[in-house]
């Protein structure tokens, strides 16, 4: 499995989001957001979490349009794998690889914490170290995770079993409680909650790797 | 010429952030306020003279990155 990593200008979470990769046993390249291509082989992206641009007109607004997404964009169209991980869902929403968008927290509130996601679909090569229905602890860290999409976009998701994840608890008022949607093809992932940040069981649990052990099955080790 | 940008949430996207605002106005004693509804504006300063390829111009830039059409909606005032 070869990764590339993107880094934007206000990325925090992109070493992180490298270093669960390769302990999965992926061969990990770090992209830069002024690049224009992806590196040769690559079989998924990583759009990490952080406040890329500052958040500034929108969350993820200004690194969509950056050189880079333009080669992710190619990437998914090619039926490349793409991951993004809260700022990265945020990304992949204003490109408009994955549906539905982003808006400020319900509660107004920033919220970090570890919370209890439900894994609402096990038919993804990022879910299939779970079952349908499993639980697993990983934490948010985000001010607009409120996930928002009209009831059309919704009864498309619910139909084509695109919703990954959904939070136990009302952690910010997104629609239904999704934490995390799949693209048309099962390719594309974006979750609001960080399994980079539970993937040590030295460093507050190893519920996400599943998710990076999953892929890694999916996609032969590079 | 200049181009100012209206961009609110879509009628039925709830506005947390307004929400709030209403709230606080309540605690000042403005009873009156049914509901509060924030958006932005944002301000272009244009080249170009053609009034309405500049509208154009300017709806083109709402639909790519000054609005997220998902959730937003917009107008725009040439002056």
């Amino acid at each position: 499995m070869k990764a590339a990593i993107i880094t934007f200008p206000g990325s925090n979470c992109d070493r992180d989001l490298a270093v669960a990769f390769e302990q999965a046993g992926a061969k990990v390249a770090r992209v830069w957001h002024k690049d224009h291509d992806l590196p040769e082989g690559t079989d998924i992206v990583g759009v990490p979490g952080g406040f890329s641009y500052g958040d500034y007109l929108r969350c993820g607004a200004i690194a969509a349009q950056s050189p880079i997404m333009q080669a992710v964009r190619k990437h998914v169209e090619k039926g490349g794998y793409a991951l993004g991980i809260c700022n990265g869902f945020q990304i992949l929403t204003e490109t408009g690889l994955l549906p539905g968008a982003l808006m400020r927290n319900a509660g107004l509130k920033f919220v970090c914490k570890t919370v209890t996601l439900k894994v609402a679909t096990s038919d993804s090569d990022f879910t299939r170290g779970w079952n349908a229905g499993d639980v697993a602890n990983i934490p948010v860290a985000h001010h607009d995770g409120n996930y928002t999409i009209d009831a059309d976009g919704l009864a498309r998701l619910k139909d084509e079993d695109r919703i990954a994840f959904t939070y136990r608890e009302d952690v910010n008022g997104a629609t239904e409680g999704i934490a995390g949607v799949l693209s048309a093809n099962r390719r594309v992932l974006g979750m609001m909650p960080h399994p980079e940040r539970a993937a040590d069981a030295r460093l507050g649990g190893t519920d996400g790797s599943v998710l990076f052990r999953s892929l890694a099955g999916a996609l032969a080790l590079a | 010429m200049k181009a100012r940008v209206h961009v609110m949430l879509k009628d039925g996207v709830l506005d947390p952030q307004g929400e709030a605002v209403r709230h606080a106005l309540g605690t000042l004693g403005f009873q009156g306020v049914n509901g509060v509804r924030q958006g932005k504006v944002i301000e272009l300063d244009l080249v170009a003279t053609d009034r309405a390829a500049a509208e154009a111009e300017v709806k083109v830039m709402c639909e790519k990155l000054l609005a997220n059409t998902v959730i937003e909606k917009y107008s725009v005032e040439i002056a």
